[in-house]
């Protein structure tokens, strides 16, 4: 009897105290005015847990949103200028730039929506790979390291000309495999906590752990500039603190594991618009 | 003033080092003090000034916090709970439009973000508020 | 100098004689607070901005004084009155001597 009331006490006083936090808000999106965000959209089919997928965004804080409703006021923004000046200066023993090849950036609008997929050659792609492939085979460059910051700049600057557009990423034919190793991966409970992202990411999105307003962790949003780091975070550094938080021993960045998991996840996020980079916690 | 020997030890380490080193040209970079150095221990009103903070930041790294005084010729901003409590020092020239300005702070943790402002007329008005910070779940 | 380091300012392009318009600037640094300390628990030097003045024509519109608690990527918004057609001057000190300087120019209509 005692031990039931005090339950209760204790259940009524953490519903009380943290109810307002336990849901995405309400907020729209706009960036500069202009680019409408879907930050809210119904869950496609394959995600049969969830009824609605929401933006990361939306579990974050008014100060926290409101660095990403400006590119003067979202930090990534100076970063990916670094980026504009990389894109135009030749490397490697071929002497070439981005721009020699692919001439406007804007070339590039639509393609951060499909990634990752499968190449001609059966692997999957993500957008570090397709960067990386240009450095070396054709630029005759050294390839840049998966999460540094030249890599997540130029991944940040291709990613935001896709920005408004829906995410709609392919899981079919060649890509299933992957697919469904992700889709594995992302059920399976890992380290000594026995965490999967389902159970934080599926079941518990809204919830607290400790002082984190937990999201769907959607990918939509990547590279992330995380107010935590001060600088652009690659999806794979972010499954890696994840995994890591289970006390497990991680994958690698840039590992199989990770490819096909970000696969997995991206579709999770179908119906949701690009709006990377962005600025989380 | 007595000296423990680990305190003498550091001392000489310090000293030791001013003889070796040379004088780098920015011996003349202005710090942002404390709170007396700015008064000279003198009781700030408190109206004048507002500061404008996040009530929870969710992370301490980049708190965006405010500062506004109207007839201010400068606003100083302290952090009282972090290891070096000046922030910044705000001088408004000639043609500031407003005597406000906006930046993002660092905060080691829950503590008050306090502005003092000194008055065209050399008198001092204060504001503070408190900021919580939340140490995330979700580290790294 | 600071590796990359660039500086970001957005002025409007037009005001009318004596307008009052509101300018922000950000600049890449990394903002070393000498707080840190690296793998091996030695102390990471300061390296910061120490300084930031913004001036219109040759006049002061604001001059800051930045300690290590400035976040990353230091970023300010503050209101310049503009009399006449001229250019603003905006310059960053780094702690390492190097000055990093940005001009725009406003129309006044």
């Amino acid at each position: 009897m005692r031990k039931s009331t005090l339950f209760c006490a204790a259940a009524a006083a953490a519903i009380s105290s943290g109810w307002a936090m336990a849901d995405p808000d309400d907020d729209e999106l706009v960036i500069n005015g202009e680019i409408e965000i879907v930050t809210e959209a119904p869950a496609p089919e394959h995600v049969e847990n969830l009824d609605t997928i929401y933006s990361g965004w939306r579990f974050r804080t008014d100060e926290t949103q409101a660095l990403e409703m400006d590119d003067f006021d979202n930090p990534a923004m100076v970063l990916v200028d670094k980026a504009v000046d990389a894109y135009g200066m030749p490397d490697g023993t071929e002497a070439k730039s981005c721009a020699s090849c692919h001439d406007d950036v804007e070339t590039f609008t639509g393609l951060a929506a499909t990634l990752p997929k499968v190449g001609e050659d059966g692997k999957l792609h993500t957008i570090e790979d397709l960067i990386n492939t240009c450095r070396t085979e054709r630029m005759g460059a050294e390839p840049w390291k998966w999460s540094g910051e030249p890599m997540q700049t130029m991944a940040a600057l291709i990613v935001s000309q896709s920005r408004g557009l829906p995410v709609n990423v392919s899981f079919d034919g060649p890509a299933r495999s992957f697919w469904e190793q992700g889709k594995e991966m992302y059920y399976t409970r890992y380290g000594q906590l026995e965490l999967s992202c389902a159970n934080c990411h599926e079941d518990s999105f809204g919830l607290m752990i400790r002082a984190d307003h937990l999201s769907q962790g959607q990918t939509n949003d990547f590279p992330v500039y995380r107010l935590k780091q001060a600088k652009l975070i690659s999806k794979h550094n972010r499954f890696k603190g994840c995994i890591r938080d289970t006390r497990a021993e991680t994958f690698a960045e840039g590992s199989d594991e990770f490819r096909a998991l970000e696969l997995y996840v991206a579709t999770r996020g179908n119906g949701l618009s690009i709006e990377g980079p962005g600025v989380r916690q | 003033m007595e000296l423990t020997r680990r305190q003498t030890l550091a001392l000489g380490v310090a000293t030791g080092m001013t003889l070796v080193l040379p004088l780098p040209a920015l011996a003349a970079v202005e710090e942002v003090g404390g709170i007396d150095d700015f008064t000279g221990g003198a009781t700030p009103s408190d109206s004048g000034v507002t500061v404008t903070a996040p009530e929870i930041a969710e992370n301490g790294n980049t708190v965006p916090i405010a500062v506004d005084a109207p007839g201010a010729v400068e606003i100083r901003v302290y952090a009282t709970g972090n290891p070096l409590p000046g922030i910044a020092t705000f001088r408004f020239g000639p043609l500031a439009g407003s005597q406000s300005a906006s930046t993002r702070v660092r905060l080691s943790g829950t503590q008050d973000v306090v502005a003092i402002a000194k008055m065209a007329d050399g008198s001092f008005a204060q504001a503070s508020k408190t900021v919580k910070v939340t140490i995330g779940g979700c580290g790294g | 100098m600071a590796e990359g380091v660039k500086p970001r300012v957005k002025v409007p392009k037009t005001a009318s004689a004596g307008e009052t318009v509101t300018i922000k600037t950000l600049i890449s640094h990394p903002m070393e607070s000498g707080q840190r300390k690296d793998k091996e628990g030695n102390v990471i030097p300061r390296s910061i901005i120490n300084r930031f003045v913004v001036d219109f024509n040759g006049e002061n519109v604001i001059d800051v004084v930045l300690a290590p608690a400035i976040s990353t990527n230091p970023y300010f918004e503050f209101d310049a009155k503009v009399p006449e057609s001229g250019e603003f001057t905006f310059t960053w000190h780094d702690d390492d001597g190097d000055v990093y300087t940005e001009n725009k120019a406003i129309e006044v209509s």
